[in-house]
């Protein structure tokens, strides 16, 4: 069924329908990724969000199982140039179009997201509504100035409950904050030998101390940083006393517990190909990213870690002599090898609290 | 870390004559690396002995050599100019090779030369088998083990050792044929003793079989700093089996979910930083389908024929960045256009590659596709799906295909289609659409190929459409079939149009494509690059500017007849328009070529070279001009069509075309000019063919008009051979005449020049060493001329004068002339156009004639640009352009030369003396010349005469000679002793056996004229096979064999006796 897709902007884009056939509006941003759209929807950092796909084929081998990011998935909508409903490898189980309808996520498919992708570069990220052909554009528009964004999309990803991931012969116990946390990085924790205890966004400082953590990870996680003031405060307190570690929305807390300010990029860093510069070694890696605000600028007592070498913006920082860093994009395990971020945590945990 | 500062001088070795497997990518590659290192204020000094490549030209290097590639004159040229480093890894296996042997003979340290970029050490240890089993085996990586047998029961051992199945592979044999598949013991007896038996040296390579499993291929980039990317990630739809070379190939990979991308890419980024790699380097994969299983099948370390695709796939200019990275820059210090060179290029597109095979020429050749490549050249197109690129790339091969259709299909049982997709060939693809279109069920296809349910699925769904649209030519489906990328060629035959009505018909309703930039990033930077293709979607990227323009339309992919040498043209026509104060815009679809580097021309459009591609570009840019003179026939094909949609064609105009190509046109100017020409007609039936051909006499030589490098033409001698030609050769009918000429034996000669209308100015004139009746493309040609009269010179120069004006070209073009044993020149054709030749002469000439060309049909005369109706002065050195084969390439194809181009590249050497330059020329041309051996002679009656007393020479210069009965007879007779060998008509494998064992260092075969079934001929041909397949070089033009002793005598001192 033929559905359309309209802009803040009022620019107006006729596609089909997939998925959910519900209307909703969302905060329209892209990725430039080729491979990985299950990870990718799967991110919690998504969440409330609508994602479209650079890359024009999506769906080419399904959805697979055991490869999801997370339970939930993230974006409230995807935009397509293709979608494939055909799915070709032996481990999918289902398709992208039953996974999104099983979630109630809208897909349109057969936009021209080379264009739409370009009107974002240059206007920003902004507002969007999928929606039938018979909502006129007027109609459509009111809707988007009607709509009120989730508050705190954080407490919508995160865990209700304290969960667990053990593994055999641990050495550290590891707490990870829930801000939207993603699977990948919790069987790094465990292959790194680490126990890792998942607890709610808003768990306190008591609680987690109580768990008698060796470090504690802040988890990246979906929109405005500002909006997470009990989980800086949470920072603020433990900072010192245990390492702590933060991805994308928690490096962001982060700088945030320290003094520092942050901004939202016009549309953002989302893709698989940035290269960042470790500032110490000078070593260049090429990083998957997903964050729409930055830190502005480093402190006295924030080093800068990781620079972009694209734009230049911070990709990481350090509290200085308070084993308390983090980095905004998604740091990877290669070849059973993980990244140096993750060694230089256990390292941390290794040599204790401060 | 900028770059470094203690070296001045760089030497880059270039890839010498194009072979199968060794193509333009080279020149692409090449002149990248050389235009990177100046601009990085670096000295070039640049080897490579193939004429025509723009690399070779002397504003790309700074100082160029173009001697033959091999250690004796690359050391000579690096103790003459001591360059500080050498750029190894730009010349393709040729220049890695030689850099190796450079470094291992000492060479290099001697003269103090550094290899740049990567170490000897790492080149060594992604060459050599073993030792790359060893750095896999170092950092976990699963590469192919392959044993070694030398017996039956070793192989069995041996597949035991590995497992079934299992591949056996003759070692040493340059075809790779004669191994195969073994499921079983049994197998591996029966194919293991035939593959013992072709492996010269009794050996077999026993390997493991991954039959069916997808080939994926990783470009990767890594610099000093240890930054290693992933550049693109390729996918063959042909599954493992086929070489890369051959397969058609999608950019990126489609099938792979994140887990499999990962395992691979992380293994190429593994290997590439163990191999210490600083530059490009692309691995290949086998991959499991049903499992995370993979084998590293092979590692370049170099630039590749893949890194080309890859980088026109990407817009990331892979060599470019190799060079700065090779002295000493990091990928974060190289900016590309807005882009950094660390950012992983991503893409919004689907890339297609589709290699372009030989066999519409070489019919006898077998179309298998394995494990050696085939092909001669290759287009790649872009789209925004997978149908959409599909369709346009098949749609730029030239093979007169427009869509997913052969004709010859229709007449399969749906049980002979599905038994014929089991082997993969050219034209598979076709087969298999054939199949959807009988409703045959995907998973029997799945099954038969093992090719991805992916790419099939895609492939029915062009078909599913195509049944719409024929059920229901609509504008709905019109407008649908337009977006999955049908052409309008196959349109028009569903509607019932010509191919222009669709076009008009079509853009009447507004059913328009928009232009995509290549911008490495996906739209994600802002920043215009100049590379677009088509696609119908919305938005329209490609700005056009205020600045008049002229469109340049190159030569598509590269065949036999229409190699580098006319993009030499195009980009040369690019350079010059741009020296005049135009915009530049070319229109092509080769990703090997220098004119598809987007920083070469202003703007490029990866496009089909067919109407309604060409066209759209035209309506947008409206363009003052559109030059079709440069890209050989592929341009001038479409000339009368563009001139009918009132295309301004700038330079010959569709007339003249006409007038030069049309075969009574073409009468009625030699005519009214009063230049002789063979006798002959043009002729549209059999009857009247064998009317005309007794009429003038045999032998006749007969072709079909409009051929490029002459398909299908011959020689031939009675009724009954000009009857079977008629009707099997080529399908004569109205609007495919067959010219019928009278047979002039005689020295041939070639000439190119350059007329404005007024004025006609001949660089220089060039004569072939071959007599008529061998393919001037497959000839040697010396410039000067050596053995022509002044004469007979000015009359060729007078000739040349007047057809130009006559045909009223303005711009380039070519044409062949007979002098016969009188002195009489006749003129046998001309083109109208830029000239395989044109490369050559003006590197030897100095004569910038695509440039000059390019500037008259601009409009600057010859009078302006300083020349007028003049000859030049002939150099005082010689130059001499020799062909070089790829015989061993492709099975089934006989060797003998003919009026049949079948030569796919070129090699120059020049030198003060004749002998000296055809010696160079003939070793540039990779032709082993060795002065010492056995000679074997097997010549037609008819050829006795001439070739007794130059076997006598190869005799006196102390060779064994050895013939077959009859020519023995006559060589005894003469007075030369001669080993006697068995004909294998006779049942001996005597000489087949002598030739595989490497006995014989020469053999010159010629056949009977008069013998129709020359080709066919069992023993000619089969000794002509093993010896290309055995690397033993055959004669078939005696005319060659006196050049060759000509040089042997010079270069051999003789035994004899005390008192002689």
């Amino acid at each position: 069924m033929k559905r359309k897709l309209v802009l803040q902007n009022g620019m107006e884009f006729i596609g089909h329908g997939f998925g959910s056939f519900k209307e909703t509006i969302a905060e329209l941003v892209f990725n430039t990724s080729v491979v990985g759209y299950q990870e990718i929807l799967s991110d919690p950092t998504y969440y409330g969000q609508m994602l479209c796909m650079t890359y024009t084929l999506i769906g080419n081998y399904g959805m697979i199982d055991e490869d999801y990011d997370s339970k939930v998935i993230g974006p409230k909508a995807l935009v397509v140039r293709e979608y494939n409903d055909k799915p070709s490898n032996f481990r999918y189980t289902k398709t992208l179009n039953e996974v999104l309808e099983e979630n109630d996520v809208v897909g349109i498919t057969h936009v021209d997201t080379r264009q739409l992708t370009r009107v974002l570069r240059e206007q920003g990220s902004m507002l969007a509504i999928i929606c039938d052909l018979d909502v006129t554009t007027e109609e459509a528009l009111a809707k988007i100035n009607d709509y009120i964004a989730i508050e705190h999309p954080v407490s919508q990803v995160s865990c209700q409950k304290v969960w667990y991931s053990r593994c055999p012969n641990p050495k550290y116990n590891v707490v990870t904050v829930d801000c939207g946390a993603a699977y990948n990085m919790i069987r790094e924790w465990n292959h790194l030998g680490c126990n890792v205890t998942i607890v709610p966004y808003n768990t306190s400082y008591e609680k987690i101390m109580g768990m008698n953590p060796d470090g504690v990870v802040i988890s990246m996680g979906p929109g405005s940083p500002e909006n997470c003031k009990g989980v800086i405060e949470l920072i603020q307190k433990i900072q010192g006393q245990k390492p702590i570690l933060g991805f994308g929305l928690g490096c962001q807390l982060i700088a945030l517990a320290n003094g520092l300010s942050v901004e939202k990029l016009v549309h953002g860093h989302r893709g698989s190909s940035y290269p960042v510069r470790n500032t110490k070694t000078n070593k260049v890696e090429i990083t998957s990213q997903n964050h729409s605000y930055v830190i502005s600028s480093g402190s006295d007592n924030v080093q800068v870690t990781y620079e972009n070498v694209m734009d230049h913006t911070i990709e990481g920082i350090e509290v200085v002599d308070q084993k308390c860093f983090g980095v905004q994009f998604y740091p990877t395990n290669t070849l059973g090898v993980s990244h140096e971020c993750y060694q230089q945590f256990i390292e941390y945990m290794q040599k204790g609290g401060n | 870390m900028p770059r470094r500062e203690d070296i001045k001088r760089v030497l880059v070795i270039g890839s010498g004559p194009i072979v199968i497997g060794q193509a333009a990518e080279f020149d692409y590659a090449g002149t990248q690396a050389c235009l990177a290192l100046k601009e990085e204020g670096y000295e070039v000094i640049l080897i490579n002995s193939n004429p025509a490549t723009i690399m070779t030209d002397t504003n790309i290097a700074d100082k160029v050599y173009m001697e033959p590639l091999t250690l004796e004159y690359v050391s000579r040229i690096i103790r003459k100019e001591r360059p500080h480093a050498i750029l190894p890894t730009l010349g393709g296996q040729t220049g890695l090779n030689l850099a190796m042997q450079l470094a291992k003979k000492g060479v290099l340290e001697e003269c103090q030369c550094e290899i740049l970029g990567t170490s000897f050490r790492s080149i060594q240890e992604a060459e050599d088998r073993e030792d790359f089993k060893k750095l896999c085996e170092r950092i976990n990586q699963p590469c192919l083990e392959s044993l070694i047998a030398h017996t039956v029961e070793e192989i069995v051992a041996c597949a035991n050792e590995i497992g079934y199945p299992v591949v056996l592979r003759p070692a040493f044999t340059l075809g790779g044929t004669g191994g195969g598949f073994a499921y079983n013991d049994e197998d591996a007896r029966s194919i293991g003793k035939n593959a013992l038996k072709l492996s010269p040296v009794s050996e077999v390579l026993v390997e493991k079989s991954i039959k069916g499993y997808k080939e994926i291929e990783f470009e990767v980039m890594r610099d000093k700093n240890d930054t290693a990317i992933v550049i693109c990630s390729m996918e063959n739809i042909d599954p493992v089996g086929v070489h890369t070379g051959d397969s058609m190939v999608v950019a990126p990979a489609q099938t792979l979910s994140q887990k499999e991308y990962n395992l691979l890419a992380n293994s190429a980024l593994a290997i590439i930083r163990e191999l210490k790699i600083e530059g490009g380097c692309n691995v290949q994969f086998a991959l499991d389908p049903f499992s995370f299983q993979y084998f590293v099948i092979e590692v370049n370390p170099r630039v590749s024929r893949s890194s080309a695709l890859a980088s026109k796939a990407t817009g990331y200019p892979i060599a470019r960045v190799s060079s700065k990275i090779a002295v000493g820059l990091t990928l974060d210090e190289i900016q590309l256009g807005k882009v950094c060179a660390a950012f992983a290029p991503t893409v919004d597109y689907v890339v297609t590659k589709v290699a372009r095979f030989p066999f519409d020429k070489f019919t006898k050749a077998d179309r298998t596709l394995s494990t050696q490549m085939k092909a001669t050249g290759e287009v790649m197109s872009i789209g925004r799906t997978m149908e959409e690129s599909l369709l346009k790339a098949i749609r730029s091969l030239e093979i007169g295909v427009d869509h997913l259709y052969l004709e010859k299909f229709d007449s399969y049982t749906t049980e002979e289609l599905l038994k014929s997709i089991e082997t993969a060939t050219d034209d598979r693809i076709y087969a298999i659409a054939e199949l959807f279109r009988r409703k045959v069920d995907m998973m029997l296809i799945n099954n038969a190929t093992k090719i991805d349910a992916f790419f099939l699925d895609k492939i029915h769904h062009i078909i599913s459409v195509e049944e719409k649209v024929k059920a229901n030519p609509n504008e709905k489906y019109l407008r649908k079939a337009k977006k999955l990328g049908f052409s309008d060629r196959y349109l028009a035959k569903i509607y019932g149009m010509t191919e222009l009505e669709m076009y008009q018909y079509r853009t009447g309703l507004g059913i328009r494509p928009v232009y995509k930039m290549i911008d490495t990033c996906a739209g994600e930077f802002d920043g215009y690059v100049p590379y677009l293709y088509s696609t119908y979607e919305t938005e329209n990227e490609s700005v056009v500017t205020d600045k008049e323009s002229i469109v340049v339309l190159g030569s598509g992919p590269i065949r036999i007849g229409q190699g580098v040498e006319f993009d030499y043209s195009t980009v040369h026509a690019i350079w010059a328009i741009q020296q005049a104060g135009y915009e530049a815009i070319v229109v092509n679809n080769n990703p090997e070529t220098v004119s598809t580097d987007y920083s070469i021309s202003d703007k490029l459009y990866f496009e089909p070279l067919c109407i309604e591609d060409v066209m759209h570009v035209i309506d947008l840019e409206k363009p003052k001009g559109v030059i079709v003179s440069l890209g050989g026939q592929t341009a001038i094909n479409l000339t009368e069509r563009l001139t009918k949609l009132n295309v301004p064609i700038i330079g010959t105009d569709h007339y003249a075309i006409e007038r030069a190509e049309n075969r009574d046109s073409f009468e009625k100017v030699v005519k009214e000019t009063g230049i002789p020409q063979p006798i002959g007609q043009a002729v549209t039936d059999i009857e009247t063919g064998i009317e005309v051909a007794n009429k003038i006499g045999y032998p006749v030589l007969v072709r079909p008009s409009y051929v490029l490098g002459g398909r299908a033409m011959q020689i031939v001698h009675h009724d009954e051979e000009l009857r079977e030609y008629l009707t099997t050769a080529v399908k004569i009918d109205k609007d495919q005449p067959v010219l019928v000429d009278k047979y002039i034996s005689g020295t041939e000669v070639e000439v190119d020049a350059i007329c404005d209308g007024v004025d006609v100015f001949i660089p220089g004139i060039m004569q072939l060493v071959e007599a008529t009746g061998v393919h001037s493309g497959d000839s040697m040609s010396v410039y000067p001329p050596y053995s022509l009269s002044q004469k007979v010179k000015d009359t060729i120069a007078d000739y040349t004068v007047r057809l130009g004006l006559a045909i009223g070209i303005k711009g380039l073009f070519n044409i062949q002339f007979i002098v016969d044993s009188n002195d009489e020149v006749s003129v046998i054709e001309v083109n109208p156009r830029s000239s395989r030749s044109v490369p050559f002469l003006s590197k030897s000439s100095g004569i910038p004639m695509a440039n000059i060309a390019t500037k008259v049909m601009l409009g600057q005369s010859l009078k302006e640009q300083g020349y007028g109706t003049e000859v030049m002065p002939e150099k005082k050195r010689f130059y001499v352009k020799s062909p070089t084969f790829s015989f061993s390439k492709l099975h089934g194809l006989d060797t003998y030369l003919s009026p049949e181009m079948k030569s796919t590249g070129e090699a120059i050497g020049y030198d003060d003396t004749l002998n000296r330059a055809l010696y160079k020329s003939l070793q540039a041309s990779n032709l082993r010349v060795v002065n010492y051996g056995t000679v074997f002679v097997t010549v037609a009656d008819a050829d006795k005469e001439r070739a007794l007393p130059l076997v006598k020479r190869f005799y006196d210069l102390g060779f064994n000679i050895e013939a077959t009965a009859g020519t023995a007879k006559s060589l005894k007779e003469y007075g030369i002793r001669t080993r006697v060998k068995q004909k294998i008509s006779e049942n001996s494998e005597e000489i087949l056996e002598s030739i595989r064992k490497g006995h014989i260092t020469y053999i010159i075969n010629t056949v009977t004229p008069s013998d129709s079934k020359m080709s066919q001929s069992k023993d000619g041909y089969l000794i002509r096979r093993t010896a290309v397949e055995n690397n033993v070089t055959i004669f078939t033009s005696l005319d060659t064999v006196n050049v060759l002793l000509n040089i042997l005598e010079e270069i051999t001192m003789q035994v004899s006796t005390i008192d002689q």
